[in-house]
């Protein structure tokens, strides 16, 4: 080796950083949220099917559970909905529905329809809740543990893959361990 | 019909980037006349293949197609029509475009340059610019098309991400990659004369006033982008050394220490096998900050939403490019001898001085910005490097190069005797130290211990700077365009380390809750709150304030920030109110409402702030200029550079 090849050989090392680099990263394809780590933002919320009842963020206080934000307008959250059920049958941890800017005869036809994953959905009409959670399209979904602290954030469609890679492993062991 | 005609004349300009590559670099290798003479039309091909590409995309925006999955993601009906062109490379599928597009521009502007040039030189050039074509061509294809269709076409767009609304941005990023891919040229030029074995210095001729546009370009993108970060996102700062700022600024600081090595190259044939590698790590720079800003391993306030296929293809066309050309440079830089030699004293000592200084301020920008990724793969936890590293290190290297700025331009080329300039270089450190403590104690009557060293060593490069200039200029003795563009610049790294000074020292800030009608008062400012009134724009409504400002009684202007809610991203955006009073710039945001009619009010006061992006603009001017000077263009191959040319010809 002399100095001319010295180059060369650094950038072998920079390309094996990089290439570790991208592989450590798989996920990263989504824009960190400020949010996480911190308190989930507070909202009361009517429900969508039953008018005369809130979901808040205080009585959701001291349990995880998964906020989904969607929409009967929203094309990318048809294609999830399969997986959002299927989440609902592993039963490890309760999907809380945010239905965003919605018509709210139209979202129940769409629970109606493709079946309901949710626990309880909060109606977001004007969307300020949203604004608060730092939506920037849906669908979204935030996990939140009992705490209230914001752990995780998906941007876009929650797939398999970021259910078994993200979601599953944040949540404690013996609450995975009960399915 | 429109993108499938744009995405049609992709494809064709891949086949002609294919084209010119082969032609370019196997046409001089085997001798093939024909080949060389093919590649000048394949050249003007893909540029009209490439503008017809942008023109579909521009025009579907334009048209409000939202059968186009970018447009659906990227614009919406409401969106004024300005926007709806610049959204055209809002995003990452069409800022690549653009950037093909520009590199395509540079090409053109090449080819028309290099009718000057050695034929086969010529066509290895546009050869190797071919290759950085295709390669960038094929990504956009093959990972990040824009013209994909949307089926159902959406009813109406998700916007334009809001805080891209704003015209400083729109432009941003033309004329930084304008810059960026300015440094494939010199990149082009570089592997052309390793690929010829044409080592000598008339490389380096032909280079540089490419390289020294490209320089001013970049400069300017970077200025703009400061600019935008610092009254769009109402952070209250200008530089945050975000990694997406890293990657523009490690490309300046290696293209500045190539401009300055070109220019021993070209004047003294020295420094050849440095400048190569200069050249090629330049361009390197610009690769790589595409790479981390596209491929997701950094997070950023700037991220594109990336793609980790998107990284992998950055990765492998990095290993060809740069990998490649670091091998030629291993094969053949070992090569070259350079004969001459300089005494330490010399100007060429200073410009290595320059180059050396200005590597380490890249590489530690380069060490800082890819930390966070090095800790990650070797799993040592989450690490974030931010201002408390990079200030320090950063000043350690620029404070010696400010220091010798004004010695090495009143050096000699290859003489080491500086005593004849002694006097000169004492009077005026001694006027710029009295001036710059008159200054600082004068009118800010406090200050920290860098403030008036920073302030002596800016000052010493404006006296010093013109002390020749303004001698010639009154013994009546001509002044090329490269020393008065090398002059302009150093004056305006000058003004811009008066700026940073200044600011780093004498900034005001206050955070504080006002009701309808109470006051603050910051920096001799008196700043009175009148409440806010609901504000309706295109596509966003909210609220703005009043605040009146005063000073001693007298009333100084009004400020409006607004706090906007844009109506399809549902993004709260803070549009700060920044107006100018006598070199002070005061800034005012509003925070939160606390009810009541009260709000949190940011209050900000930074002196000469606005000098900065001033300062930047005169380095560019700088930089045009001493492009423009006429030595470039009348030379001739055989020329041979003059030897110990005198400190006047300038190292522009």
């Amino acid at each position: 080796m002399n100095r001319f090849t010295l180059p060369a050989a650094l950038f072998v090392l920079l390309v094996i950083v990089l290439a570790i680099g991208i592989k450590h990263s798989p996920d990263k394809g989504i824009i960190a949220s400020p949010l996480i780590g911190k308190p989930a933002p507070q909202f009361s919320l009517p429900s969508l099917t039953d008018a005369t009842r809130t979901v808040s963020s205080t009585s959701l206080r001291g349990r995880w559970y998964l906020l989904n934000v969607w929409g009967s307008w929203c094309g990318t959250c048809r294609e999830e909905h399969r997986m959002l059920l299927e989440a609902r049958q592993s039963g490890l941890v309760p999907l809380i529905g945010l239905d965003w800017k919605d018509d709210d005869a139209q979202a129940l036809s769409w629970l109606q329809q493709l079946g309901n994953p949710y626990e309880v959905v909060a109606v977001d009409r004007e969307g300020r809740t949203a604004i608060d959670w730092g939506v920037y399209a849906a669908p979204e979904s935030f996990l939140v543990n009992p705490q209230g602290i914001v752990v995780y954030k998906c941007m876009g469609e929650l797939t398999r893959q970021i259910w078994e890679k993200e979601i599953l492993p944040r949540l404690p062991k013996q609450q995975t361990a009960k399915s | 019909m429109l993108p499938e005609l744009g995405h049609f004349a992709l494809i064709l300009a891949l086949l002609l980037a294919a084209l010119q590559a082969f032609f370019g670099i196997a046409g001089p290798m085997l001798g093939r006349e024909r080949w060389i003479a093919a590649v000048t039309p394949a050249v003007a091909g893909q540029f009209v293949m490439i503008a017809t590409a942008v023109g579909c995309l521009v025009a579907s925006f334009v048209a409000n197609d939202f059968s186009v999955m970018y447009i659906a993601e990227n614009s919406n009906s409401a969106l004024p029509l300005f926007y709806r062109v610049t959204a055209m490379w809002g995003a990452h599928e069409g800022s690549l475009l653009l950037w093909i597009l520009l590199l395509a521009a540079w090409t053109v502007a090449v080819t028309i340059g290099a009718a000057r040039l050695p034929p086969r030189f010529a066509a290895r050039v546009l050869g190797v610019l071919g290759v950085v074509s295709f390669g960038f061509l094929l990504f956009t294809l093959a990972t990040s098309n824009p013209f994909l269709r949307l089926d159902p076409a959406a009813p109406d767009g998700r916007d334009l991400n809001p805080i891209l609304q704003d015209p400083a941005l729109a432009i941003h990023p033309p004329i930084l990659y304008t810059g960026y891919v300015g440094f494939a040229v010199a990149f082009a030029f570089a592997c052309a004369a390793m690929l010829e074995g044409r080592l000598d210095q008339m490389w380096a001729r032909w280079t540089r006033p490419w390289t020294t546009a490209a320089w001013a370009f970049l400069t300017c993108g970077i200025a703009l982008g400061s600019f935008w970060a610092y009254y769009e996102l109402g952070w209250g700062g200008f530089w945050f050394w975000d990694p997406v700022e890293n990657a523009s600024f490690m490309p300046w600081l290696v293209g500045t220490a190539l401009v300055h090595s070109l220019a021993v190259t070209d004047k003294r044939g020295l420094f050849k096998s440095w400048t190569l590698l200069l050249a090629i790590l330049a361009f390197s720079m610009s690769m790589l900050g595409t790479f981390l800003v596209r491929s997701g391993v950094l997070v950023s306030v700037h991220s594109f939403a990336a793609d980790p296929s998107r990284g992998i293809f950055i990765l492998a066309f990095l290993i060809v490019m740069i990998g490649g050309a670091l091998s030629l440079y291993a094969w053949r830089a070992p090569l070259l001898k350079s004969t001459a030699g300089f005494e330490l004293g010399a100007r060429e000592s200073f410009l290595l001085f320059n180059n050396v200084l200005l590597v380490i301020a890249a590489a530690t920008v380069f060490a800082g910005t890819l930390a966070p990724l090095i800790s990650d793969a070797l799993k040592l936890g989450t690490v974030s490097v931010g201002p408390p590293y990079f200030n320090p290190t950063f000043m350690l290297s620029m404070l010696p190069l400010l220091a010798l700025l004004s010695v090495g331009i009143h050096s000699n080329w290859k003489r080491g005797r500086l005593q004849d300039k002694q006097r000169t270089l004492l009077y005026t450190l001694i006027a710029a130290a009295v001036l710059a403590c008159g200054l600082v104690f004068g009118i800010y009557s406090h200050g920290r211990v860098l403030t008036p060293v920073g302030a002596t060593l800016a000052l010493w490069i404006v006296l010093a700077s013109l002390v020749d200039p303004i001698d010639r200029w009154r013994r009546g003795l001509s002044l090329s365009r490269a020393v008065i563009g090398m002059t302009i610049a150093h004056l305006g790294l000058a003004t811009a380390v008066i700026a940073l000074t200044t600011v780093q020292s004498f900034t005001t800030e206050r955070d504080v809750a006002l009701a309808p009608g109470a006051s603050a008062s910051a920096g001799g400012y008196e700043f009175r709150f009148d409440g806010v009134r609901p504000v309706e724009g295109p596509n966003y409504d909210g609220v703005g304030g009043t605040i009146v400002v005063t000073r001693a009684g007298a009333p100084v202007t009004v400020l409006t920030p607004e706090k906007r809610q844009y109506w399809v991203q549902h993004q709260v955006i803070t549009q700060t109110s920044i107006k100018m009073h006598r070199g002070n710039n005061l800034l005012v945001a509003l925070g939160e409402d606390l009810g009541a009619g009260r709000w949190s009010v940011r209050i900000q006061i930074r002196p000469l702030v606005s000098l900065i992006w001033l300062a930047a603009l005169i380095m560019a001017i700088g930089g045009a200029t001493a492009a423009s000077d006429r030595r470039y263009r009348t030379v001739r191959a055989a020329e041979a550079p003059a030897l110990g040319a005198t400190a006047g010809d300038g190292a522009a």
